[in-house]
């Protein structure tokens, strides 16, 4: 058996009667950047303080690298942490940030800042030694987090939402220099974040959280192609929701009912009766025949690279939102169109069985 | 086998030594021989735990039995020590039991607190094993020594008053005299509403204190206002009001009031003089003693509302008046059910600072006596009747315990008002027409009056005899502060550098240990987790509700007799300075904690420091406005403490409050105001020097805390 980075068993916490996680088991390989997403409040930061030991299980049990460190403190736990407001030390160096963790683990002086010296310049920031945290943009100073975590050479390296204090212009960038750090020095990263798109951009793996479960765990294709409920479908990307009835069922797929149209899709152990179909925007193709599902245009919104598109359906009571990439001859409010589907971005949502948050 | 651990094994080779090298007995004289060769066989069995310690981290770590030894041997050592006192069994029943008097002993001394420390150390270190404060050694060990001082410190003396109270003057037990002296009509007649004679001790207390909790709000309130809406340039005042009463005894007050308006006072005589009034004592008594504490306490009042006033957002305000309220209708349906509960907290804050009071009561009261001088006269009076003054001790301490809880507890839910107040944009409403006339005409005199008193505290003591001969005269000052060469050189000869000296020097000792118990206690709340939490909160912070002569009292029944016996030496004097000024470096701290992010001292955690690296490089170089605060405190208030330390000094320690008291007592009073000039200018100096060096701006804020420093400023370590 290989030896996962970190591994939850059953892990359970509860803060008073506020669970915050709820028996949680996972595995996470090492060199891998796995994300931790989910909506405010669902337990993701709970989760990184329990594997950095600055929280106490409940129940249940936490390795590291193969050690049960349930009961250890996170002085003793070789796991760093990149907190979301970067917790520099405000009265020391930038420098005396970064060594900081060393001289604590009785590193000499002289070896310690050479060290720093080093991660400092992997991250870009050589020359900045002497200044304090408050000297810093925020970018810097997110870097000099990122430095002073790394340079304990940890088995894992955490991130609490590290890119929330940054404007959106830098998010992206720091965002591409964290991932290629973790590919270049083949970290273990756990990234926690509520944002999708980030998530998407960087991981091998998203473990999707909705109170205080997991609700879905796979790649970031996996997830988005096909999600396995409804909060997961609506939570990555946007997605119309919309109820359709399962006719039958043949080897892997099944052939599903959306009005007057018929549809072969994959089940995913979805039964025959009725069930949940998730359309991504961009996979309704709409045209002016009479091929498919016939709708009307109610809003259109033009946002340069493409438009946006509100439709009704009769038969349904929602509307679908499409997106098109044609932006040179746009429909017109009123417009009778014809909806078909592409082969990518339309997958059976199983019956719910996770509460809706 | 794994190597044992360095820490237990270090303190139980420190408690052994204990027993086998320091005297067990005696703190500076008469020392004994160490505990195991006193020739006393009960001590001997306090080897044991230390034994066991050492099987219980040889081997296989057994926690288990580590926590059973070290608390054994507390529990032993607590227990042979109450039972076993300089004149035999401390209980009748084992005088009856045993058909002797049984063995004696004197009062424990280093051995004994040494063979402490280590048993409070091992047991924290086996409780910290067993996953006790996040299995954190030096957590848990802290907050067993700060729960084991404040436990011998304040509570076990507190207990002693109790324990005291309910024994007849020769030590037997008698519940009966106890309900006779605690529902005596001395304390709690009602006579006086009928008129024929004066009310109970307790009506007494409790009607000036309450009549002072309204005043010292009401001015408070109206001094607040006029500083945050109106145009009133206020700030330079409003910085030496509230400097003023720290650096000021508060029995000053009385002195100088009495120089003002006593009979033969400076405003009786010219008033006198011009209108042909005949003089009268008015003043001594209920006027003299709610006017002297209404002056005393008024800026405890005023910071207190500065910060709830503060804490309304103007944009309240404004959205009432956008809504078409008046001015005035604004202030009562929106600012004042705001600042009620801020008003309810100013007026409990008055009423314990009241009732606490001591030497204004004593300097001016007259023949009317409150809690506090009662029980004074009640210990060193004629009567010396000890039963009494723990009765009333614990009349004072249950007023007092009570109007601190409905404040922790009934009003700590209904505060509404954020202090602190960030984050709100807009103008505050301008006051009314009428309250602000009413708060001008409140001020004003009450001005004028501050002007008076502070300027017969300055100039009172060099003029022959206030009111009757204005002469000016160096004679009191030099009698009390003259320096002359003699043979051997020169040396202080005046009468009042002994004390001064003494006060200073007993200050000083107290202050690191003052902010140290502070600073640690606020860690512990605000940052560390362990069962009992809020409970420990509770008490450490009760403590300040605790009348200083209660304190004063409870340390005289406490402390006299083994199995503890420090009255009459300096230490008794600092530990009580120590833990009556505790809250203030509590506050302080908790103040400042509450803005340092937690993050930082997880991002240390995580980075492999342990807590006390946490602390010490990472939260004390941030605290260091706590530090300050809490160190210059400590001092001040010990040098301007007076109820407590009264019980306490002997001819040895005298100390500058007491010594001031004493000359006012026998009506000299040139030279106690004199003295009392000496010491607030003295105060003043130490503050400007402190500002100075430390660039600290705030530091004579009692309620709210100054910010920390901007991080460029703050000092880098090394
Ligand atoms: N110290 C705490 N005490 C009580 N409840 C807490 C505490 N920390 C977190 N919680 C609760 O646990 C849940 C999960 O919190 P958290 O892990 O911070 O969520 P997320 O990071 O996903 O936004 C929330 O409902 C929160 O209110
Ligand atoms: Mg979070």
């Amino acid at each position: 058996m290989t030896i996962r980075a970190v591994e939850f068993r059953a892990v359970s916490k509860r803060y008073g009667a506020v669970t915050a996680l709820e028996t949680i088991s996972l595995a996470i390989d090492r060199g891998t950047l796995v994300t931790l997403l989910g909506p405010s409040g669902c337990g993701k930061t709970t989760m990184l303080r329990l594997i950095a030991g600055l929280e106490q299980a409940s129940t249940g049990q936490i390795m590291v690298e193969g050690k049960d460190v349930t009961l250890l403190s996170a002085t003793e736990r070789d796991v760093s942490m990149v907190f979301q407001s970067y917790a520099l030390f405000p009265h020391m160096t930038v420098l005396e940030n970064v060594c900081y963790g060393l001289r604590a683990s009785g590193i000499r002086k002289s070896r310690a800042v050479e060290l720093a010296q080093a991660k400092l310049s992997l991250v870009g920031l050589s020359g900045y030694g002497a200044r304090l945290p408050s000297e810093l943009s925020g970018g810097q100073q997110q870097r000099v987090a990122v430095a002073r975590a790394i340079v304990l050479e940890p088995k894992v390296l955490l991130f609490d939402e590290p890119l929330s204090n940054l404007d959106a212009k830098l998010r992206r960038h720091v965002r591409e220099e964290i991932h290629e750090l973790q590919r270049s020095l083949s970290l273990t990263v756990i990234y926690v974040t509520h944002d999708q798109q980030e998530a998407l951009a960087i991981s091998d793996r998203i473990i999707v959280m909705s109170m205080a479960r997991v609700a879905q765990d796979g790649t970031p294709r996996g997830l988005y192609e096909q999600p396995n409920s409804h909060f997961v479908a609506d939570f990555i990307g946007d997605a119309n929701i919309v109820p359709v009835v399962i006719e039958g069922r043949q080897n892997e797929l099944a052939s599903v009912r959306l009005g007057p149209l018929q549809l072969t899709l994959p089940h995913h152990g979805a039964v025959a009766g009725p069930a949940e179909l998730s359309i991504r925007p961009q996979a309704v193709l709409l045209s002016r025949g009479t091929s498919g599902l016939s709708g009307r245009v109610e809003r259109a919104a033009y946002l340069g690279s493409h438009m946006e598109y509100w439709i009704t359906i009769a038969g349904l009571d929602k509307e679908l939102f499409v997106i098109a990439q044609d932006v040179m001859a746009p429909l017109g409010v009123g417009d009778e169109v014809s909806l078909t589907f592409g082969r990518t971005g339309v997958a059976l949502v199983p019956r719910e069985h996770l509460e809706l948050g | 086998m794994q190597r044992p651990p360095r820490f237990p094994l270090i303190w139980v080779a420190i408690g052994a030594a204990a027993l086998l090298a320091v005297p067990w007995y005696g703190l500076d004289d008469r020392l004994s021989a160490p505990a195991l060769f006193a020739g006393v066989p009960w001590l001997w069995p306090l080897a044991l735990p230390l034994l066991l310690s050492l099987c219980a981290v040889f081997g296989r770590p057994r926690p288990h039995l580590l926590i059973a030894a070290s608390a054994g041997g507390l529990l032993w050592l607590v227990l042979q020590g109450l039972l076993i006192i300089h004149r035999g069994w401390t209980y009748a029943w084992l005088i009856e039991l045993t058909g002797g008097s049984g063995p004696t002993q004197p009062a424990m001394g280093w051995g004994a607190a040494v063979y402490a420390l280590a048993c409070v150390l091992l047991l924290a270190y086996g409780l910290a094993c067993r996953g006790f404060c996040k299995g954190d050694v030096f957590v848990a060990a802290t907050l067993l020594v700060v729960v084991g001082l404040i436990a011998l410190f304040v509570f076990y003396p507190v207990l002693c008053i109790l324990a005291s109270a309910v024994r007849d003057n020769e030590g037997g037990f008698a519940p009966e005299q106890f309900l006779a002296k605690l529902l005596s009509p001395s304390i709690w007649s009602l006579a006086c509403l009928t008129g024929a004679h004066g009310c109970g001790v307790a009506w007494n207390t409790v009607a000036v204190a309450a009549l002072v909790g309204v005043l010292t709000t009401l001015l408070g309130l109206a001094f607040a206002l006029v500083a945050l809406r109106t145009h009133m340039p206020m700030k330079p005042l409003l910085r030496a009001l509230s400097i003023l009463p720290i650096i000021t005894p508060p029995f000053v007050i009385g002195l100088a009031l009495i120089l003002l308006f006593g009979r033969a006072g400076m405003i009786t005589m010219w008033i006198g003089n011009l209108f042909d009034i005949p003089r009268s004592r008015w003043i001594y008594g209920v006027p003299g003693i709610t006017i002297a504490q209404v002056l005393a306490f008024t800026p405890i009042a005023m910071l207190v509302l500065l910060g709830v006033l503060q804490g309304v957002a103007p944009s309240l305000e404004e959205a009432s008046q956008t809504l078409r309220a008046s001015r005035w209708y604004t202030f009562r349906s929106v600012t004042w059910p705001l600042i009620r509960p801020g008003l309810a907290n100013s007026f409990l804050i008055g009423f314990i600072e009241s009732m606490a009071d001591f030497a204004n009561p004593l300097v001016i009261g007259g023949n009317f006596n409150v809690l506090s001088t009662d029980i004074f006269f009640a210990v060193v009076g004629a009567s010396h009747d000890q039963g009494r003054a723990a009765v009333l001790a614990i009349v004072l301490l249950a007023f007092t315990l009570t109007a601190f809880v409905a404040q922790r507890f009934w009003l700590g839910r209904r505060s509404y008002a954020t202090v602190g107040g960030k984050g709100h944009a807009g103008i505050p409403a301008p006051l009314p027409g009428g309250l602000r006339i009413a708060c001008y005409g409140v001020i004003v005199p009450w001005l004028l009056l501050t002007i008076a008193v502070y300027g017969m505290i300055l100039i009172g003591g060099f003029v022959v005899s206030v009111g009757r001969d204005n002469t000016p005269t160096l004679e009191y000052f030099w009698t009390a502060f003259s320096i002359e060469k003699g043979v051997g050189g020169w040396f202080l000869s005046g009468s009042a550098w002994n004390s001064f000296i003494v006060t200073i020097e007993i200050a000083l000792i107290a202050m690191p240990f003052t902010a140290a118990l502070g600073i640690l206690t606020a860690w512990l709340l605000d940052r560390q987790q362990f069962p009992g939490r809020r409970t420990f909160e509770f008490l450490a912070m009760m403590s300040f509700a605790i009348p200083g002569t209660v304190i004063g009292v409870a340390y005289i029944l406490a402390f006299n007799v083994p199995p503890v016996s420090l009255t009459g030496t300096g230490t008794i004097i600092a530990i009580s300075f120590a833990f009556r000024n505790m809250p203030v470096g509590i506050r302080a701290g908790l103040a400042n904690l509450s803005q340092i992010d937690r993050s930082l001292d997880e991002a240390s955690l995580t980075l492999g420091a342990r807590s006390f690296r946490t602390l010490r490089r990472v939260l004390l170089p941030m605290l260091r406005p706590a530090v300050v605060t809490a160190l210059v405190y400590s001092f001040v208030r010990a040098v301007t403490a007076v109820s407590a330390v009264i019980f306490l000094v002997t001819g040895r320690y005298n100390l500058a409050t007491v010594y001031i008291v004493g000359r006012a007592d026998v009506g000299e009073y040139g030279i106690a105001i004199v003295y009392s000039a000496m010491l607030v200018l003295f105060m003043m100096l130490v503050l400007l020097l402190i500002q100075l060096f430390v660039g600290e701006r705030r530091i004579g804020r009692r309620v709210d805390v100054p910010p920390i420093d901007a991080p460029a400023t703050a000092l880098a370590p090394a």
